[in-house]
């Protein structure tokens, strides 16, 4: 599948999990789409490993945008791009986005084919900065 | 450094932490999620369980594979923070490291914790602690000077308003706490200098 990729990145797995549902509504099965909630001990948190797991997962040549929550979601999610290391790294992008609105919005973008660029930036239109 | 003596700090780091544990989980609700005491326990008791195995390895690889479990298994925005310090310490540091070795190393690494969190000194972070700390170090201060130096500068953090982290939400009722993320970097420092001054 060449759309880009979308990665769901929450605190809590519950969020997470309805994140996604939210759009797989809007765009179905047309973008690559993969979440991952939850400090992977049954705490709330975030972890490197089930983040590198959900980008494997919703990988596309096209690239991946992660949607994520709090500063801890952002974080790690960075990291596991880091870990992840080049090429693939530079086809993933981290937005400054609210997680909800963002993921709904990029995923949209993303099932008319647009590119990674323009993916992360309808996200990040939503964030007054 | 000796395989042994690498054990040693390691048991030292995971024996303060596991000790100061809840401590640190009642620092962080008072000002953050309440989770930093359980996260830190968990990633240090993971790397305890490995210390052999690291201690084997030259000392730049031993302290990058600590930083590598760490991230993996604390769980929050810490394990990301902490486990960039020792990579980029085990980046930076010679296989055999004098104080200018370790100094320079040192520098590098809190550099690289403040790219990781996007922060600076000043912020209520665990930056505050590091900076003196790598002060000391530079002005060729004893082991028990850095470690007082550390919590010297944990204690600074306490009328400190958090920039950062999930405490910054609070605003002005940041004020009043130690941040928890100093408090364990103070900790973790005072634990591996008494181990060095001990030798």
């Amino acid at each position: 599948m060449s759309n880009v990729g979308i990665v769901i990145v929450s605190h809590s797995p519950l969020v997470a999990e309805g994140t996604a549902d939210m759009v797989r509504q809007m765009v179905g099965d047309e973008v690559p789409l993969a979440w991952c909630g939850g400090n992977g001990h049954g705490g709330l948190g975030t972890s490197v490993e089930a983040i590198m797991g959900a980008i494997d997962k919703a990988w596309s040549e096209a690239g991946v945008a992660i949607l994520v929550d709090l500063g801890g979601a952002e974080t790690n999610s960075e990291m596991a791009v880091e870990m992840i290391g080049e090429p693939r790294s530079h086809k993933i992008i981290v937005c400054n986005a609210p997680i909800v609105e963002g993921a709904v919005m990029a995923a949209t973008e993303s099932s008319g084919g647009a590119s990674l660029k323009e993916v992360v930036a309808t996200a990040h239109e939503l964030s007054p900065s | 450094m000796a395989a042994a003596d690498f054990s040693r700090l390691i048991a030292a780091a995971a024996d303060t932490i596991a000790a100061h544990a809840e401590e640190l989980t009642a620092l962080d609700q008072a000002i953050g999620d309440g989770d930093h005491g359980l996260n830190m326990k968990r990633g240090f008791e993971a790397v305890r369980a490995e210390a052999d195995a690291f201690a084997a390895k030259p000392l730049p690889d031993a302290l990058k594979a600590v930083g590598t479990k760490l991230v993996m298994t604390v769980g929050g925005a810490s394990g990301p923070l902490f486990g960039t310090l020792f990579m980029a310490l085990g980046k930076d540091l010679p296989a055999a490291p004098d104080r200018d070795g370790l100094t320079a190393a040192f520098g590098k690494a809190i550099e690289a914790v403040a790219a990781r969190g996007k922060s600076q000194v000043g912020q209520k972070t665990m930056l505050d602690v590091l900076q003196p700390v790598y002060e000391a170090l530079a002005q060729g201060k004893t082991a028990g000077e850095i470690a007082k130096a550390a919590d010297k500068a944990a204690e600074a953090t306490v009328p400190m308003r958090a920039l950062r982290g999930r405490a910054s939400f609070l605003g002005e009722r940041s004020i009043g706490h130690m941040d928890a993320g100093a408090r364990s970097t103070a900790l973790l420092v005072r634990a591996v200098a008494e181990a060095i001054e001990g030798n």
